[in-house]
């Protein structure tokens, strides 16, 4: 039971921010249909400038939860500015080309941004000063942190933010209608190439945050950082449905939790010596020794395998109404 | 029809060049031998996927997973790690085999999936036979995880070893341009099956599904069998290359199978054209030559202007790659040299 509540929590705290992540790849797909493969790497480049900027303060005694403030405002901004570059450069003279194109492109952007962040930050690790003071409380035999709270909390207030700006302002109104048709949209004067400006925008400005988030939450950003996460976080937005905001929000914490329960328990499970039948035939096995299948170090299988058995079984996600398959 | 001298002339002068090649190559330095080798198994490398996605029009990004297959039934089955030493006419073809069943494994849940959605599926399936290798070790070591394993047994007929230098014909022959011959001779196989193929009934039936799936079906072509074909073979020519990596190389680990190399392969079919098998020749040798050029200019340069080297040439190598996807893709999308049909879709001529 212990492992089980551990685990939860855990899930609970990378979910979240997979579900911020999510969130950007699936407003830029709900409202243009294209993978935005480069996300991952915006995340990485918000992470990498906000840590810089934290060890660069961090040494001036300012208190820790400013210092942090400081770094993801500077990260923000950035992001911004890399996500409206992205759009305007590579993506917006093919938004009428085959569908092969944009995606062939966002691959090529992922490859540049990535190494123009091995240029800048060579390939070492960038650390998080120890400025937090570590605080952990224990309930029913599980632990959860001050850091771990905050990171929940953060990335709720961020997903009760941005579905406000969706379904409550002006610019939401005209995401919505630009996602349901760009050409009739257009015709009722909504600038239709604003709006998915503004849409990579915000997406990257979420990214920079996660960013900031997931590297805290681990302790460590590095320049490969954000192909992982960005594909885990691909995985929990084709989970909820993709082009689906609120599908996201749960395909992100739903895959997080899947993930850490399996990685929790993908050991015992596999213990061959556990299955009295199997358990004679193993020399490993003799004296409450363990036969091991796989180990909790095929925990990114998981998130994988949850990828491909949705697309396989519900292309259209948990909360997806379109049908997947428009070839 | 009968060609003109002019032609046959064109054609025995490539051949001669190819076949001197590596004797000028080696002349600069046997290194340059082995860049030309593993040139021509990127070369084998693009063709292979160029069935699946130039062909078929199925994006896959995980291609390099069969590569690492087929290195690693060669590797297993001709090294120490299991004191197996079988030759390689038995475990090149089981390693093809075996890549074409994953081929098939990966195939089949997909089928239904269109572009993009496949490409990130094919992605992750890269990505789980990699996860798979580097862990594979406990609890019985099959893999020898990370490490890797080393002395692979290289080719050998009768008494000859492709390791060794000999002398044949009072020519000294080194290991390196022994396999270039191999590997050529192979290369030309493959791109002849490539050729007929393309002009088969198979491949106009895949040139329907990649135009239109709807459509093909209903003209009666059977497109799930045809998709799978595609993924089988494409995955087959993706194991030989790899059994042949691993015997030239003689260690393999997982780190030869990363992402990146998936879409340096995806690349190199891109840049060169989709579907048209010279251009995809063409972007193999191109990415991989260029970039081991620049290794040899780009890093001397740098000492010589600012004393120490700033940007390392593997880097600029990864730059390339991006910037030729996207700019290739903004200025040019049907690649170098175009195949007919791209040309005409992607211009939007009609014929």
């Amino acid at each position: 039971m212990d492992t089980f509540l551990q685990q939860l929590v855990n899930g609970l705290t990378a979910g979240s921010v997979y579900a911020v992540v999510a969130l950007g790849y699936t407003m830029v797909y709900g409202i243009i249909q294209l993978i935005n493969f480069a996300h991952g790497e915006v995340v990485m480049i918000g992470a990498m400038v906000a840590f810089t900027v934290i060890n660069a303060i961090a040494p001036s005694g300012m208190p820790p939860l400013a210092v942090v403030l400081i770094g993801t405002s500077a990260a923000i901004p950035v992001c911004m500015l890399v996500g409206y570059a992205l759009e305007r450069l590579a993506y917006r003279p093919l938004r009428h080309a085959p569908r092969l194109a944009p995606l062939i492109t966002a691959i090529g952007l992922s490859i540049i941004l990535q190494h123009l962040a091995l240029l800048v930050w060579s390939r070492n690790i960038l650390a998080f000063p120890q400025i937090i003071e570590l605080r952990t409380f224990t309930y029913f035999g599980a632990t959860i942190s001050n850091v771990q709270l905050a990171i929940v909390a953060v990335c709720l207030a961020m997903m009760a933010a941005l579905a406000l700006l969706v379904y409550r302002t002006r610019l939401g109104t005209a995401m919505r209608a630009t996602a349901q048709n760009p050409q009739v949209a257009g015709l009722m004067g909504i600038d239709v190439n604003r709006v998915i400006a503004v849409t990579f925008v915000i997406g990257a400005a979420l990214g920079a945050v996660a960013g900031v988030l997931f590297g805290t939450y681990y302790g460590i950003a590095q320049y490969t950082m954000g192909s992982v996460l960005g594909l885990k976080a691909f995985s929990a937005a084709v989970l909820g449905g993709i082009g689906n905001i609120p599908g996201a929000m749960l395909g992100g914490v739903l895959l997080g939790l899947v993930e850490a329960l399996g990685a929790g328990y993908i050991g015992e499970f596999t213990d061959l010596c556990q299955y009295a039948w199997l358990a004679g035939g193993i020399d490993a096995c003799g004296g409450g020794g363990h036969f091991i299948l796989f180990g909790s170090n095929y925990q990114d299988v998981i998130s994988f395998l949850v990828l491909i058995l949705v697309l396989v079984f519900r292309p259209s996600g948990l909360l997806g109404e379109r049908v997947g398959d428009r070839a | 029809m009968k060609a003109p001298l002019r032609v046959w002339a064109g054609v025995a002068l490539v051949v001669v060049s190819l076949l001197l090649l590596p004797f000028a190559l080696a002349y600069a330095g046997t290194a340059w031998v082995r860049i030309a080798n593993f040139a021509i198994l990127y070369v084998l490398l693009a063709l292979g996927l160029n069935i699946v996605v130039g062909f078929a029009g199925l994006l896959d990004l995980g291609y390099i997973a069969f590569y690492a297959v087929g290195a690693y039934v060669y590797a297993l089955l001709a090294s120490a790690h299991f004191n197996l030493h079988l030759p390689f006419w038995i475990t090149l073809p089981i390693g093809a085999s075996v890549a074409a069943l994953f081929g098939i494994v990966l195939g089949a849940p997909t089928l239904k999936l269109r572009g993009d959605y496949l490409a990130i599926v094919t992605l992750g399936f890269g990505e789980i036979v990699r996860i798979f290798l580097v862990n594979l070790s406990r609890p019985v070591n099959i893999t020898n995880g990370p490490q890797g394993i080393a002395g692979i047994d290289p080719f050998s007929i009768g008494s000859m070893d492709f390791s060794k230098s000999e002398n044949l014909l009072g020519v000294d022959v080194s290991g390196p341009i022994k396999y270039y011959y191999l590997l050529l001779a192979v290369t030309v196989a493959v791109i002849v099956v490539n050729i007929r193929l393309q002009n088969s009934r198979i491949g106009r039936a895949w040139e329907a599904i990649r135009e239109d799936e709807v459509a093909a079906r209903s003209m009666g072509i059977n497109t799930r069998n045809l998709k799978l074909l595609a993924f089988a073979m494409g995955a087959s020519f993706g194991g030989l290359a790899g059994g042949m990596f691993s015997a030239i190389q003689g260690f393999i680990s997982p780190e030869s199978f990363i992402l990146v190399e998936s879409i340096m392969v995806v690349s190199m079919v891109v840049l060169g054209g989709m579907g048209n098998i010279w251009g995809v020749v063409l972007g193999a040798l191109l990415l991989s030559f260029v970039p081991e050029l620049l290794r040899w200019t780009v890093g001397p340069v740098q000492e010589a202007l600012f004393g120490r080297q700033l940007v390392e040439p593997e880097v600029i190598r990864m730059l390339i790659f991006g910037f030729a996807l996207v700019l290739i893709m903004l200025f040019r999308p049907a690649g170098l040299l175009p195949s007919e049909v791209r040309r005409r879709e992607l211009t939007g001529q009609s014929t």
